[in-house]
């Protein structure tokens, strides 16, 4: 077992044995919640543990480094950018994807592009941004959003390459 | 979230799993590579998923969206705005929850500024997701991703602010 996993596993038990002591009921609720996730979560997870294996297996090596390496540009990034601003994929799930394509040869810029927009600029979920909290606002926050994680982007691949 | 929906994307699994076994029989060398890479990303969710997400159904309960809103409040200046990061890395549901959230926020009196940084931050850095990041991204990335989205965040709220304010005079003016 890797580092980190020993460690979110000894954090969850640990916040698990203390809530236990507080209050049963909501200890329960609390597992009750995780379980309904696993079972939301469980067919993406499945699909992007595929896709990975799939990119990595099938596609002939070096594919994913001439796409979306450090020799595609800013345009390749701007692309993948966008592609994380319209897509709707759980943090949790794209994490690995994202280290795949990293580890696969994919650049930092790229990779940091789409964790950004995906998490932060919700095409998905503006109409109901807009609805509750207004055009200008919603607008705003993502446009500015969407600058802000190609400008974190870009730092990040001049910082780590 | 419906049962329906969640049908769906089991059998839109099940159909991805399909089209993998179909390609491992068409190019068996492959299929083994692809089928080796597929169990060594399985195990390693297995081992990192489930406590995610214990972790997050605690924080679900004991830190109630209305403690949220109501720590948050109107506090101003540094404090404010460190407040309002940090409430928004709490794992207390997906983005849209937080949509109401921020709009009684700002009913509240709470300013522009502190509600984009929070809602940016809720998007963006979850606590338990970090964990997650740091085992498949490592520990550089997501240091850094952390850091630079942070001090970003915090810009982007006062800018939003100043834009917001500036369009407000005009049409007032």
């Amino acid at each position: 077992m890797s580092a980190t996993a020993l460690l979110v596993n000894g954090l969850a038990l640990g916040c698990l044995i203390l809530s236990l002591f507080k209050d049963r009921g909501k200890t329960g609720d609390a597992l009750k919640a995780a379980g309904r996730s696993l079972l939301r979560l469980g067919p993406a997870v499945g699909m992007v543990i595929l896709l990975i294996g799939g990119v990595l297996g099938f596609l002939p090596e070096g594919t994913v480094s001439r796409i979306i390496g450090s020799g595609g540009g800013f345009g390749s990034t701007l692309v993948v950018a966008l592609f994380g601003a319209v897509m709707y994929m759980p943090a949790l799930v794209a994490f690995p994807l994202a280290g795949s394509l990293l580890a696969e040869g994919a650049s930092v810029t790229a990779i940091a592009a789409f964790i950004t927009t995906l998490t932060m600029v919700g095409a998905v979920t503006l109409p109901v941004e807009i609805k509750i909290l207004g055009r200008k606002l919603a607008f705003l926050r993502n446009g500015v959003s969407f600058v802000v994680a190609l400008i974190i982007a870009l730092l990040m691949g001049r910082i780590l390459s | 979230m419906t049962r329906s929906k969640s049908i769906r994307g089991w059998l839109l699994l099940a159909a991805f799993a399909g089209g993998f076994v179909l390609l491992s029989f068409l190019f068996p060398t492959q299929g083994e590579r692809a089928a080796d890479i597929t169990w060594t990303y399985f195990l390693d969710m297995v081992q990192i998923l489930p406590a995610v997400l214990v972790l997050m159904g605690l924080f679900g309960v004991w830190i109630s969206k209305d403690a949220v809103v109501r720590h948050l409040g109107t506090g101003s200046g540094f404090r404010g705005m460190g407040l309002a990061l940090l409430m928004g890395t709490l794992p207390t549901g997906p983005l849209y929850v937080a949509f109401p959230m921020a709009d009684m926020l700002l009913r509240k009196g709470a300013s522009v500024r502190n509600v984009v940084a929070f809602l940016s931050a809720w998007a963006c850095i979850k606590i338990p997701q970090e964990l997650v990041e740091l085992r498949f991204l490592g520990p550089q990335f997501m240091a850094l991703r952390l850091g630079l989205t942070v001090v970003f965040v915090a810009l982007m709220g006062w800018s939003i602010e100043a834009a917001i304010h500036w369009m407000e005079r005009r049409r007032a003016g």
